[in-house]
C-alpha cells in the first residue's frame, strides 16, 4: 500500500466507526423481535373473560386475526383502546388477552369502554403470556389462518402502527386465506 | 474512632442498593438449588429492563420469571431445559452467557480475533521500524557526504602537521 494512502487509514476507521454508531442511535433497543414469529401460537387451556367455558388454541384461530395482550393496570392499553373499537368495526378480528389482571375489572373496562374483542382470554396467572414471550401490555400478535405467529408489535398499536406495519401484512394474510 | 467510622458507613451504603433489590425470597429445598437459583438468576436477562438480569430486577416480568426459575428448580429441571424454555420464548436475548452458535458466534470470537489483529499490526510495525536503519541517501547525497567527510580528514590531518 503507498505510504501516502496510508495515512487515510485512520480516517478511514473513524468512518466506520462513525457509521455503525450513527446506525446505533437510531435503533430503538426496546424492539426485540419474538423469539415466536414463523411459530404456532402456543397450546393454552384458560377460562374465558367473563364466562366459565374454557377456550383453546382452536377458538383463536382460522383465520388471519390480531391477539390482543392488554390489562386494566396498562395505562397505554388505555390510549389504544379507541383504535382497536375502530379496527374491529372495519371487521379486523381481534381476540384478547387478559394479561395478569382482575376479572371484574377487566369486564368492567370492557362495559364502559366498549369491546373490541371477538372473545377474551382470561390469562389472569400470565402463563400464556410466559409461553407468548409478552414482558409487558400491550403487545399484539399477528397470527394467520393456519394459527401461526406472523408478527409481533410491542407498545400502542394506532393509526400509523396501522398503516405502516399491521395493515399490509394482514391484508397480504387474509389475502392468501381467499385463494386457498 | 469517629473518623474511621464515617468512611466505613459510606462504603456500606454502596453494597446496599444491590441487596435490597430483590424482594421475595424462596425456601429452598436444597442449598444446591439456590446455589443454582442464584447462578441463573444472574445469567438471566430481564426482558423488559434490557440491562439487568432478573435477580436484580423489580420489573413485574422478571418477579414472575423469578418464580417460575423457582418452580423448574424444585421440580428437578436442569439448567440447560431452563434455559432453552426461557429462550424457546424470549430468544437468545435473555442470556447474558449466549450460546456457541449461530448468530451469537461474533460474539464469542471477536474478542480473539481483534487481539490477533492487533498483535499482527504490533508485528508488522516492528518489523518495518527494524528493516530500515533511516531514510536512505539519494547519489547527490552520498556525493556530498563523501565530500564532507574527506575535507573534514584534510582539515584534521592538515592540523595535525602543524
Amino acid at each position: 500500500m503507498p505510504a501516502r494512502l496510508k495515512l487515510f487509514l485512520p480516517l478511514a476507521l473513524f468512518a466506520l466507526l462513525a457509521l455503525f454508531l450513527f446506525r446505533g442511535l437510531s435503533l430503538d433497543p426496546r424492539e426485540l423481535p419474538s423469539a415466536l414469529i414463523d411459530r404456532p401460537l402456543p397450546e393454552f387451556s384458560l377460562p374465558r373473560l367473563g364466562e366459565e367455558q374454557r377456550v383453546s388454541r382452536a377458538d383463536v384461530t382460522g383465520r388471519a386475526a390480531l391477539l390482543n395482550v392488554w390489562a386494566t393496570w396498562c395505562v397505554s392499553c388505555r390510549v389504544e383502546h379507541p383504535f382497536l373499537r375502530q379496527l374491529a368495526e372495519r371487521g379486523v378480528p381481534i381476540y384478547g388477552v387478559n394479561y395478569k389482571d382482575d376479572d371484574v375489572a377487566a369486564q368492567r373496562w370492557l362495559d364502559e369502554l366498549g369491546d373490541p374483542y371477538l372473545l377474551n382470554i382470561a390469562d389472569r396467572q400470565g402463563s400464556f403470556g410466559l409461553d407468548l414471550g409478552v414482558y409487558g401490555a400491550p403487545e399484539t400478535y399477528l397470527v394467520d389462518a393456519g394459527g401461526v405467529i406472523r408478527y409481533r408489535h410491542v407498545g400502542v398499536v394506532d393509526e400509523r402502527v396501522w398503516q405502516d406495519t399491521l395493515q399490509p401484512l394482514y391484508e397480504e394474510l387474509a389475502a392468501a386465506e381467499e385463494r386457498r | 474512632m469517629n473518623l474511621l467510622r464515617l468512611p466505613v458507613c459510606l462504603l456500606a451504603l454502596l453494597f446496599a442498593a444491590s441487596v435490597s433489590a430483590v424482594i421475595e425470597t424462596y425456601e429452598f429445598s436444597s442449598p444446591e438449588l439456590e446455589q443454582r437459583y442464584q447462578d441463573l438468576s444472574g445469567e438471566l436477562r430481564c426482558p423488559k429492563c434490557q440491562n439487568q438480569n432478573i435477580a436484580d430486577s423489580n420489573a413485574p416480568i422478571a418477579k414472575d420469571l423469578r418464580k417460575l426459575l423457582y418452580q423448574q428448580l424444585e421440580e428437578g429441571a436442569s439448567d440447560a431445559e431452563i434455559r432453552d424454555y426461557m429462550v424457546a420464548r424470549y430468544g437468545e436475548f435473555v442470556r447474558y452467557r449466549p450460546s456457541f452458535s449461530g448468530a451469537t458466534i461474533i460474539l464469542w470470537l471477536a474478542p480473539a480475533l481483534l487481539l490477533l489483529a492487533a498483535a499482527m499490526i504490533v508485528v508488522a510495525v516492528l518489523r518495518g521500524r527494524a528493516g530500515r536503519g533511516g531514510p536512505e541517501l539519494s547519489a547527490e547525497e552520498q556525493r556530498r557526504l563523501q565530500e564532507l567527510v574527506t575535507r573534514a580528514e584534510t582539515e584534521e590531518n592538515a592540523e595535525r602537521h602543524s
